[in-house]
């Protein structure tokens, strides 16, 4: 076990762990100077990409970096803002709806979206890397650096992982949330997804976000080729208003032409 | 498409197929043509109000309850207007007409772009 930091010559003040990862250990500590709680991220290895990396990502599902330097042992630090909320993991012990679910999922994407288009790529996405606030926020946590091998569950197959390796990692977390009703065209996201070959998967986090935004409007999804049973009953539920309001219509003129007949 | 240009087409479109229903009716088949060319601009002014309505307010069930009383009233006019066999036909016309109105005041509300200065300030 890493010995606690000596934060001496810093303004912060240790006052608990919160976590261990594969670069370091995350305490919460509070700022003296401003008189507020932060995340104090303390690295094991020299290593100083995430902070880098991170720094360089300015998203409201990315955590801020408020400030990096070097603890007198010469190890690594970063503070960072203190969410107050739970692991996504956690979260859905707490029972949200599919919809709420795909919520954190699409957000999710979204910032991998973001991060990919800088050139960023996470390389550990998992459910414990994912917080959700007390107002429902998304935070995308860990952005992981070259020496990062990834969590077995989540991490794609393909030994250099690249932005397809983060959809990989998507698809698992959204097979992960799904609750064991969801429907056949959630799973054939997922499943897409975390197709062995890359070549297979999503081109791109909007690509299947996309896939996902049709489900939830009752579209036919990308990933799924579906039954001609299940395209009517999705027609009928997609449309169901205008179907009784045009089997009115026919049941109101077979009415009135009984009537007349009477 | 605009949601007036929707509820004018679908208006014209079920008001000419109410207005076809009176096939059925042998004492009225005769003057078909005219029956449909009536309920179809009786069809257009309620797809018009009913896409005006629309624009304005985007609930599928007030494009509904609105379309619906239009429907009522366009055919409670046309019926007070029409005899047929020396009596209104309030019951044959009102009812589908109401119905008809419906389905047009849900139509104007799924399909159909809003209004130019909704669109802006989305």
């Amino acid at each position: 076990m890493a010995a606690l930091p000596d934060l001496t010559g810093t303004r912060y003040e240790l006052e608990s762990e919160i976590g261990r990862g594969g670069l370091g250990v995350v305490y919460r500590a509070r700022d003296r100077q401003l008189d507020r709680q932060v995340a104090l991220k303390v690295l094991e290895s020299a290593l100083a990409g995430e902070a880098q990396l991170i720094a360089r990502l300015e998203h409201p599902g990315i955590v801020p970096i408020y400030e990096a330097g070097t603890l007198p042992d010469g190890r690594i630090f970063y503070a960072m803002k203190l969410v107050a909320g739970a692991r996504l993991d956690g979260y859905l012990g707490g029972g949200p709806s599919l919809a709420e679910r795909l919520r954190v999922i699409r957000r999710v994407g979204e910032v991998l979206a973001f991060a990919h288009a800088r050139g960023a790529i996470h390389r550990d996405l998992k459910p414990q890397n994912v917080m959700v606030g007390a107002f429902g926020e998304v935070y995308v946590m860990d952005w992981g650096v070259d020496a990062v091998a990834g969590t077995a569950a989540f991490r794609a197959p393909e030994a250099v992982l690249d932005r397809r390796s983060d959809i990989y990692a998507l698809g698992g977390m959204l097979a992960f949330v799904l609750p064991a009703s969801a429907a056949p065209a959630l799973r054939a996201i997922a499943a897409k997804a975390m197709s062995t070959d890359p070549a297979a998967r999503y081109t791109d986090a909007p690509a299947m976000l996309a896939d996902i935004e049709r489900f939830q409007d009752g579209l036919a999804v990308e990933a799924w080729p579906e039954p001609l049973w299940h395209r009517w009953r999705r027609f009928g539920s997609r449309n169901a208003v205008l179907l009784w309001l045009l089997a009115a219509y026919v049941s109101v003129k077979l009415l009135l032409f009984l009537l007349r007949n009477l | 498409m605009n949601k007036i240009l929707v509820g004018l087409l679908f208006g014209l479109i079920f008001g000419a197929l109410d207005g076809a229903t009176a096939w059925f009716y042998p004492e009225v088949r005769s003057m078909i043509g005219g029956i449909m060319v009536g309920s179809s601009i009786k069809g257009m002014v309620v797809g018009l109000l009913s896409g005006w309505f629309a624009r304005k307010v985007q609930s599928t069930k007030w494009g509904v309850v609105v379309g619906g009383a239009l429907g009522l009233l366009f055919a409670f006019l046309v019926a007070a207007t029409d005899t047929v066999n020396g009596r209104h036909p309030y019951l044959e016309i009102m009812m589908p007409g109401f119905v008809v109105g419906a389905i047009i005041g849900f139509l104007t509300q799924r399909m159909g772009a809003p209004s130019s200065a909704k669109r802006a300030a989305e």
